[in-house]
């Protein structure tokens, strides 16, 4: 089937779709976009989170056709024209990556945590929203402390959002 | 790479259209809506549709609202949405208490109530809920609507009433006065599914014990309740005596089975404790 979703801000279309298949299969083996990665399958690690309408979710348990014609922002989205967006940034700084496999879920996660509190012009998140916020992002290289770190020194940054 | 078994997909766009593809199609179709236990389940080839009614657009199953002395839950509606709604947190702490350990914040963006109702896990947290509020489940088919009692909403593990050909549209919870209620859950890590929880509703008249209600999730309670604890509480004077042997009771009707949670001694144990500390809880909020 043809499956025509809004990608990171553009139109995008994908033929010959196979009706199991996930969103993330789509956005990494037919879109070219393999930021969001393939690891649990099963909604447990949050490693493929992307945002679907604005929410984040795992898109390896959305199916292909749930998105059509939905608005997918993935991790290559936060980050346009090459340059690294504010939580990027901070994850850099912070030292926040190890292997990097969990960092662009996690991302895209701070990226709404973010939008929805300090970047909407609201107190940033204190530590306990910010391990909610993550619990289902799991890590098994860095133990977090340092992405607490970078959600902090990103939070710090920023007064509003997009 | 876990991939489904071959599945077709049609998608509708509105509830008599997903009757009506659910009901040609048979058995051998399921209702798609948050995918969030549906999915996993067809990647590890445990469910094997031969055919996916996507019912995620369907919005007008998706709403929370107050009618007629309840609390009107569409089947659609997402778990983040359930513990967005300032009226189910007030009236109704038990959901919220629920809610918040419910998997983690992205599976609640997604997940949808009626979805992991549907799927019927034992270890599901909802159907204990629902099973100490009484609530009730409304089902559309080609024939029409018929209610169920949500504590006759499971016919076995992973086994609902709603036959093929019919879609789990609504759930309705009363919303009774002099209330208290909440949700107590161990579970090994965050997110996990619990290795017990039990969950109370307290109805009070003065000081003594009107009605109440008592779910438990897995720890093989028929019905996700405990009937024998509740009958022994009510008209009782509430109070730490009352909330402790009645958990024993609950404890005594529970049939838990030793798995990689923890033993059956554990788990009894553990519907005992919950259950007097979720009576404890809910006393203190009626």
């Amino acid at each position: 089937m043809r499956v025509t979703l809004t990608v990171n801000g553009s139109q995008r279309t994908a033929d010959d779709v196979w009706e199991g298949e996930s969103l993330l299969f789509v956005l990494r083996e037919r879109l070219a976009l393999p930021g969001s990665k393939n690891a649990c399958e099963q909604g447990e690690c949050g490693s493929c989170t992307v945002l679907l309408d604005d929410v984040p979710v795992c898109a390896c348990l959305v199916a292909a056709g749930q998105a059509a014609h939905r608005r997918v922002v993935t991790v290559e989205g936060l980050a346009p024209r090459g340059e690294l967006g504010p939580v990027q940034q901070a994850f850099l700084e912070a030292g926040a990556v190890q292997c990097g496999f969990c960092t662009p879920g996690l991302i895209v996660q701070v990226h709404d945590l973010l939008r929805r509190t300090a970047g909407a012009g609201l107190p940033p998140p204190g530590d306990a929203d910010i391990r909610e916020a993550l619990a289902g992002n799991l890590c098994r290289c860095t133990g977090y402390e340092k992405i607490l770190d970078a959600v902090r020194l990103a939070a710090s940054r920023l007064p509003v959002m997009p | 790479m876990q991939v489904p078994t071959h599945v077709e997909y049609e998608r509708a766009s509105s509830v008599d259209e997903a009757l009506e593809m659910l009901s040609r199609a048979g058995g051998e179709a399921r209702p798609l809506a948050g995918g969030h236990s549906l999915i996993p389940m067809m990647k590890l080839r445990l469910a094997q549709p031969e055919l996916l009614v996507d019912i995620s657009g369907l919005t007008e199953l998706s709403y929370i609202n107050v009618a007629d002395a309840e609390l009107r839950v569409g089947a659609l509606t997402r778990h983040a949405q359930l513990l967005d709604s300032a009226v189910a947190g007030e009236r109704l702490p038990i959901v919220h208490d629920a809610e918040r350990v419910i998997a983690d914040p992205i599976v609640r963006n997604w997940g949808t109530i009626g979805g992991s109702l549907c799927q019927a896990d034992p270890s599901e947290d909802l159907s204990a809920v629902l099973a100490a509020l009484r609530a009730t489940a409304v089902i559309r088919g080609a024939g029409g609507v018929r209610t169920v009692p949500a504590r006759e909403f499971h016919a076995g593990p992973y086994e609902t009433v709603v036959e093929p050909g019919e879609l789990l549209v609504e759930l309705r919870i009363p919303l009774t006065a002099n209330t208290g209620s909440a949700y107590e859950k161990v579970e090994r890590r965050v997110g996990d599914w619990s290795v017990a929880a039990a969950g109370a509703v307290l109805t009070l008249a003065g000081e003594l014990i009107e009605d109440a209600g008592i779910g438990l999730t897995a720890v093989g309670a028929p019905h996700f309740c405990a009937p024998e604890a509740e009958e022994f509480l009510r008209g009782r004077r509430a109070g730490e005596e009352a909330f402790t042997t009645a958990g024993q009771i609950a404890a005594e009707h529970s049939n838990p089975v030793a798995d990689q949670r923890g033993p059956e001694d554990y788990k009894r144990h553990l519907a005992a404790e919950l259950t007097t500390r979720a009576l404890r809880k809910a006393f203190e909020r009626a």
